[in-house]
């Protein structure tokens, strides 16, 4: 079952790469605003169902990859999407 | 008499840098540095432990979030329970952070540029086990040499867990209030970003560094009298 995380810098946290990103963005002529930069994690989880992978997901999540200090993060299941 | 050397233990993982320096340093201070490779599960009679700088596991994910995950972690954690003084330093304090031993997390510095050069801080707290041979108020000057040394701290850290500052308008990283250092609550586990390491002898530049190295020796030599 393919699975995908998105973690995101929280609200309110400082995102110096997002800023950079930004300003960068703002000097090529792009009219953008408060840019945030996370990551995609790709994984291929043994589950049967989508409830279960999810419910291991959840559990990576929790202890590995992301930090729930800074970090929010969203969980996708299906075996569409991902790559290909 | 010469006083006897307390066995403290410098964790190496892979990707650690500063560890030979580290236990460099520790020997100039009078302590018995001792190797721990990361897939040890036991600490071997240490009365101290540093987590050293470097770049464990490549800083993938987040520094330190993997490192955490070691065999030697599960002792360091135990022997933190059981009181025993844990340093770490730079790559160390992240690790510290992501273990849940040290409140808090550091990001990558809000210049997001890799910063490496001599820092003054001023010392918060002169009554740890870490500090005990600094003053408060004390004007330390130690090397820094990061690019994720931007400290976090949660909402609700009291201030009484700050013990270095970056002295005013010297904050190499963009840390919040300045902080340095951060100790947890029981006062046995500290994590600082400037590598005290670097500062142990004036021939190098600044030794300030071996006022907080010594202060772990000092506290380690106290627990292996009590040992014996």
């Amino acid at each position: 079952m393919r699975a995908t995380v998105l973690v995101r810098p929280k609200g309110g946290i400082l995102d110096p790469q997002g800023e950079a990103v930004e300003r960068s963005l703002r000097q090529l002529g792009f009219p953008v605003g408060d840019a945030r930069i996370g990551r995609v994690i790709d994984l291929e989880v043994d589950a049967a169902t989508a409830e279960d992978a999810h419910a291991q997901v959840e559990k990576m999540c929790e202890r590995l990859l992301a930090n729930p200090l800074i970090e929010s993060y969203e969980i996708e299941v299906g075996d569409e999407g991902g790559p290909a | 008499m010469t006083e006897p050397r307390p066995r403290v233990g410098v964790l190496v993982f892979p990707g650690s840098n500063d560890d030979h320096d580290a236990a460099w340093a520790l020997t100039a201070l009078g302590a018995d540095p001792q190797l721990v490779w990361h897939a040890e599960t036991e600490l071997l009679r240490v009365e101290a432990v540093v987590l050293p700088g470097g770049f464990s596991y490549g800083d993938y994910l987040r520094a330190g979030a993997i490192a955490r995950f070691a065999p030697a972690m599960d002792a360091v954690a135990e022997f933190a329970r059981e009181g025993g003084p844990v340093l770490g330093i730079c790559n160390g304090f992240q690790i510290l952070c992501e273990a849940g031993l040290l409140p808090g997390i550091l990001r990558p510095n809000a210049s997001l540029s890799f910063v490496c050069r001599d820092v003054p801080l001023v010392v918060e707290r002169d009554d740890t086990l870490f500090t005990a041979r600094c003053q408060r108020g004390q004007e330390l000057v130690i090397p820094v040499k990061h690019g994720d040394g931007c400290y976090q701290a949660p909402a609700e850290l009291p201030a009484e867990q700050v013990v270095l500052r970056y002295a005013s308008g010297e904050n190499p990283n963009g840390s919040e209030g300045d902080i340095a250092a951060v100790i947890n609550a029981d006062g046995n586990v500290l994590g600082l970003m400037p590598h005290p390491e670097h500062a142990v002898d004036t021939l190098l530049g600044s030794g300030d560094g071996a006022l907080i190295l010594a202060s772990l020796v000092d506290a380690a030599r106290e627990r292996s009298y009590v040992r014996a």
